[in-house]
């Protein structure tokens, strides 16, 4: 009886916890749009998003990049295929570990700074300080961030592919004998710019959204002190983690039939 | 506005609480509160810790609403305010937090600045000096350089009081500003609320339960206590009171109508492990 008495509880919780985000999503976009006024801040948070992030994404494209190549390459030579290795770099890339992997590097690097920085802002009465001066922390605080991190995800997913794939070409031409031209021109016939990288460029877009609204989310909601801020980055990490994997499935299997 | 929002408000108060009920969850803290803040005073709201001052304070400043009763500030009715008139009227006032909360990634004068820089289009040279007037009334022009983390506990107050004083409100809340500060810094604060609400001609409420400093700046003090107001008057007039409430908060002692002891048992039978009847 206590059992399902505390999956009630639960469901209810959860429950209670999408309404809330739902509803805290419906006013940031109202504010996204008062601050695109204030374009100032958002590049601020661009800095602090996006280019702090870069190059945690750049160093990680580079050697997943390389593994593919090397991994690529073993399996293609049994098939005397390793011509091909350019295009199974790239659709890699572009289709599901940019896309993907940059999302999780974001999430932990970019969502957990975004998370503490709100929640310490709540919990030593910084957001309640805004609202009193009459300045709304949604407007103030959440929009810009929110709109960087939107924004910042496709590019530093484009260049984590881009890294990517010259880290393929460091391995696979320089280290395994792949003829460059053959590298580049199996890449240019094989890569349709909509199907692979518009669609890749779609999920990126669909991982940033959602990324930074649970981030800040987790940091507007987070209980206001040194515990429960922390717990709010933990959720922000596991829960954006889980989301960025869970969407992965339903958009591959939407685009790529 | 309607003229329905201004009905039953006296001209020479700023704030009034009319028949106000609020409880947090299934616990009452109000019930019934009526209290009047008069225009230019010093007003200190005394009591113990728990009582619902701060909530008080929340009331005034639109961030609660009381589950029933009228809250009015300068002749509007914050109850049915929109967010607009809500933010319009926050702009009149300031407050001070317990904990100062200074916006820590800016520099002391950034966080006088905030609030100019965000409600007017002023050139820079009218911003730096507005708020070096600010940081001179509170003496820390000099510091206006050093971030919030390297300012004493008593200097982040008075940058924070600059701060609230900022746009030159109508009125300004003080959240227990005497709280956790070393004697030199409360006597400088214990002079700054008066001297910055005389010099500014604003109206001032300061929640706190220092009677003592409480009552060395009020011009007029409600004693707040088990949900309603035990008494109010001037502070000789709440001194001399023969109420043994008021005489227990004002004089510290430890028992009296609030008990010393949390509702229990009686002691010799739970020492001698007879069953409690």
């Amino acid at each position: 009886m206590n059992s399902v008495r505390s999956l009630g509880a639960w469901v209810i919780k959860a429950i209670i916890g999408w309404g809330r985000a739902g509803l805290f999503l419906s006013h940031a976009l109202t504010a996204v749009v008062l601050v695109l006024r204030r374009f100032g801040l958002v590049v601020q948070q661009l800095f602090s998003v996006g280019v702090l992030t870069l190059v945690i994404v750049l160093v990680s494209g580079l050697f997943v990049g390389m593994v593919l190549a090397l991994q690529g390459y073993n399996t293609l030579v049994d098939f005397g295929a390793e011509s091909q290795l350019g295009l199974v770099v790239a659709l890699t890339l572009t289709r599901e570990l940019g896309p993907v992997l940059t999302a999780l590097l974001f999430a932990g690097r970019a969502g957990s700074a975004l998370t503490a920085e709100i929640g310490l802002m709540k919990a030593t009465e910084q957001l309640a300080a805004m609202e009193m001066m009459a300045v709304d922390p949604m407007e103030r605080v959440v929009a810009p961030r929110f709109l960087a991190g939107f924004l910042s995800m496709p590019l530093l997913a484009a260049m984590f592919t881009l890294v990517g794939v010259i880290g393929g070409h460091l391995v696979g031409v320089g280290l395994l004998g792949v003829d460059s031209g053959v590298y580049w021109s199996s890449m240019q016939e094989g890569v349709d710019a909509h199907a692979d990288i518009f669609n890749g460029m779609i999920k990126s877009l669909v991982f940033g959204f959602v990324v930074t609204w649970v981030a800040v989310f987790e940091g507007y909601d987070a209980t206001p002190t040194s515990e429960g801020v922390s717990r709010a980055t933990t959720r922000t990490v596991v829960g954006s983690s889980l989301a960025v994997l869970g969407l992965d499935f339903v958009l591959t299997s939407l685009m790529f039939e | 506005m309607s003229p329905v929002e201004h009905a039953n408000t006296d001209p020479a108060a700023l704030v009034e609480l009319r028949n106000v009920d609020f409880s947090f969850g299934s616990r009452p803290v109000f019930e019934n509160l009526n209290l009047t803040i008069a225009r230019g005073q010093v007003t200190a709201i005394m009591g113990p810790s728990g009582c619902g001052k701060s909530t008080l304070l929340n009331f005034v400043g639109g961030r609660l609403t009381p589950k029933s009763g009228e809250v009015t500030v300068d002749g509007t009715l914050m109850n049915t305010s929109r967010r607009k008139q809500l933010y319009a009227l926050r702009k009149r006032m300031g407050m001070l937090f317990q904990r100062s909360a200074l916006l820590t990634d800016f520099s002391v004068f950034e966080n006088v600045a905030f609030p100019i820089r965000e409600h007017t289009d002023l050139p820079e040279a009218l911003v730096t000096d507005l708020v070096l007037l600010k940081l001179q009334l509170v003496g820390l022009r000099g510091a206006r350089d050093h971030m919030p983390s390297e300012l004493s506990g008593g200097m982040a107050r008075r940058v924070a009081l600059a701060r609230a004083i900022a746009l030159d409100p109508m009125m300004v809340m003080y959240d227990e500003p005497f709280t956790g500060l070393d004697p030199i810094s409360m006597g400088v604060i214990v002079r700054l609320i008066r001297q910055v609400n005389d010099a500014l001609g604003m109206t001032s409420i300061v929640v706190t339960h220092d009677v003592r400093e409480g009552c060395s700046i009020a011009d007029y003090v409600y004693l707040i206590g088990g949900g309603n107001v035990i008494d109010h008057g001037t502070p000789e007039q709440l001194q001399n009171s023969d109420s043994p409430q008021v005489q227990q908060f004002m004089g510290g002692l430890p028992d009296g109508p609030v008990p010393y002891h949390y509702p229990a048992p009686d002691y010799l039978s739970e020492l001698f492990g007879e069953e409690p009847k």
